[in-house]
């Protein structure tokens, strides 16, 4: 798609939304969903993929609702289960660009054990996780990654458990491409999904996001804004942090990209034996 | 002739019917159809997935059918429990796929090596919400074949799942089996519209919606929440209403085309045994030798279980005096029998929950408490 690089941003945007459909949309106001909505149209532009090659699978949450609102085929899943739809997905047309869009209680934790299995796995996937550390459509509960000490709905005093490193997690599993964004850095977000589409393999993208309504009234944060620098203040590129001390990188977050390496992908190692069989190799 | 397995004869089905995609996670009594699925599906350029548990299982199914393929999973009642959630999920969808279920004994880990017929009700009323069933049960391994190759060919007809039960006996006996030269393969249909006229729940010009495969053109949306025509999830009342509706509607509409059921000397019965799966056997064996001492019995198996035969277990309560239904349960679809016959006829069930089967003697003494030889009273 040679005539997307040319459109501008707001162009593109209605380009790839799904124009019929009932907007304003229904996140926040504040809520940091709707950057990375447009991060990742900018990415899929920028890869130049064709829109009818495109699947967007979700689960559920705020997060999944994201399908909805962009013109691709679009899959609301289960709770949890949008890896493993998405999966289905390609190996049974490896030919399709398949784009996972969850969140941190959907992909760690009643989906966790898909997230950890596709990881092993190497199918061919983008899962982009929207990370804002609690459960947001059912009322600001705690998540697998609400920082210790944190309050939820249903942490009230503070939460006690400590909170999943969505990057550690995925990279440790085998995941062949790893990266962190934020909502803050969108033009590199973008990059980094840009990125994750073009691996070939199972590639992880964790978004710092923020969910002004719970998270951030319950944790002493005054506006989306101050969120936002919260994302700015406590974050450290991976290029700059091997130049830093380890006092100084203490509680950041380190982003871009965390884990690129190779390893053979599921789909081209099953059309492989499909190819050996027929031949009579195997 | 050839010397066949259940599990085997249902594998081969499915093949021979289509099916490209098989995802399942192993488990006791049905794993053979995974293992043979594992070797054959690469053969014929079909995909093999063995998933983390059985709800991504019938997830990875749901998503490879959507994007064309004819897809199944196999598992036992355990599993099946679990895929109670994603098999919700394609009856609100209404994507295509075969869930077959080789019952072992329940509840929980149970009796994972000996036959059940405890999930009939679960393969109804299993997942939450109003939803419509198509449920077979085989009782041999030629219906291992045939009923598989039916129960795709009604996914892809009716586009909806299609559960297929059969038990550890069934599916693990071997027999002697001739299957047949050639079958009827049903495809789904496919919408024929421009792209921008195309709405996947849109029932209105044809019997059932087309379903677009994913990278087609269309574009269309696909979610778990209740939707309007176009796939978008709504609360309007009128809407959902509708969708609710048009999902039982579609199985009013074909019911006639959906139930098979064979039977035999129903016309002079005095008693019928009516039986499903692995109970069937027993109860022909028990209506033929009752008949050869002169009893006047009938004999009922019901090849699909849901929906149920109502119309025809009614119409045998005009005539019957009593109605035998032997289950491996302590009594599940006896209780549709007792809601079609109203007390016009005797139910009689025979039940058994300690692993074995019902024997043909067990059936015959019954019969002899219920009739007498040469009929009448």
């Amino acid at each position: 798609m040679e005539k997307a690089r040319e459109l501008n941003p707001s162009e593109l945007m209605h380009e790839y939304l799904r124009h019929k459909k009932r907007f304003p949309h229904l996140w926040c106001s504040g809520c940091g969903i709707g950057t990375i909505m447009g991060a990742i149209i900018r990415a899929i532009a920028d890869c130049e993929l064709d829109r009818d090659s495109v699947v967007m699978v979700s689960g559920i949450g705020c997060s999944s609702r994201m399908p909805i609102y962009v013109d691709f085929n679009t899959l609301h899943t289960t709770h949890g289960r949008p890896i493993a739809f998405a999966t289905g997905i390609k190996l049974a047309r490896p030919e399709l660009e398949v784009i996972v869009v969850t969140g941190d209680g959907d992909v760690a934790a009643i989906g966790g054990n898909h997230l950890i299995h596709a990881c092993r796995r190497n199918i061919n996937l983008t899962v982009v996780c929207i990370n804002n550390n609690i459960y947001g459509m059912t009322g600001g509960q705690a998540s697998p990654t609400t920082p210790q000490g944190k309050v939820a709905t249903t942490a009230r005093y503070g939460d006690f458990e400590r909170a999943f490193d969505l990057c550690d997690l995925t990279a440790g599993a085998g995941a062949v491409f790893v990266a962190r964004g934020a909502v803050y850095y969108a033009r590199q977000l973008e990059k980094l999904v840009a990125q994750a589409i073009r691996k070939k393999g199972f590639a992880f993208v964790d978004v710092i996001s923020q969910c002004p309504t719970y998270y951030g009234r319950f944790n002493k944060f005054k506006s989306p804004v101050e969120m936002l620098y919260w994302q700015r203040d406590n974050t450290v590129n991976v290029k700059a942090a091997p130049k830093m001390k380890p006092e100084e990188l203490e509680g950041k977050l380190i982003t871009g990209v965390l884990a690129d390496r190779d390893y053979p992908e599921f789909t081209e190692l099953y059309d492989e034996l499909i190819a050996d069989l027929a031949a009579g190799r195997k | 002739m050839v010397l066949m397995q259940g599990n085997e004869a249902l594998a081969r089905g499915a093949l021979d019917a289509g099916v490209r995609f098989f995802a399942g996670y192993p488990i006791t009594p049905s794993t053979e159809i995974a293992e043979i699925m594992s070797v054959e599906l690469p053969k014929v350029g079909g995909k093999f997935l063995q998933m983390e548990d059985e709800m991504g299982s019938l997830a990875a199914v749901i998503g490879a059918s959507l994007a064309g393929a004819k897809a199944m999973t196999a598992t036992s009642g355990p599993g099946f429990s679990l895929m109670q959630e994603n098999l919700g999920y394609a009856y609100m969808t209404e994507v295509p796929c075969l869930v077959v279920d080789v019952m072992r004994g329940g509840p929980s880990t149970g009796l994972p090596t000996n036959p059940s017929q405890g999930d009939v009700m679960q393969a109804r009323w299993g997942c939450h919400g109003d939803h419509p069933v198509i449920a077979l049960a085989a009782s041999s391994v030629v219906d291992c074949y045939n009923l598989t190759v039916r129960a795709v060919n009604l996914a892809e007809r009716f586009r909806m799942p299609v559960i297929l039960l059969s038990d550890a006996v069934v599916g693990h006996m071997r027999e002697d089996v001739t299957l047949p030269e050639k079958i009827e393969v049903v495809d789904r249909e496919k919408p024929h519209v421009p792209y921008e006229w195309y709405y996947p729940y849109d029932d209105s010009t044809t019997a059932v919606a087309p379903l677009a495969p994913f990278g087609t053109g269309f574009r269309f949306h696909v979610t778990g929440l209740t939707h309007d025509r176009a796939g978008f999830a709504t609360t309007v009342p009128a809407e959902v209403d509708r969708a609710i509706r048009n999902l039982k509607r579609k199985m009013d509409r074909f019911r006639h085309e959906i139930i098979q059921v064979e039977h035999a000397h129903l016309a002079d019965a005095e008693v019928v045994v009516a039986a499903y799966g692995i109970c069937a056997r027993a109860a022909e064996a028990a209506t033929v030798e009752a008949r050869r001492r002169g009893y006047r019995v009938g004999f009922i198996n019901l090849k699909t279980i849901w929906p149920f035969c109502f119309k025809l277990v009614q119409r045998v309560a005009e005539t019957a005096k009593a109605i035998i239904v032997p289950e491996l349960n302590l009594g599940q679809l006896v209780r549709e029998f007792e809601r079609a016959v109203c007390d016009r006829a005797q139910v009689v069930p025979i039940n058994r929950v300690d692993g074995e089967t019902i024997t043909p003697r067990q059936i015959l003494d019954v019969i002899g408490e219920l009739a007498r030889p040469g009929g009448g009273a």
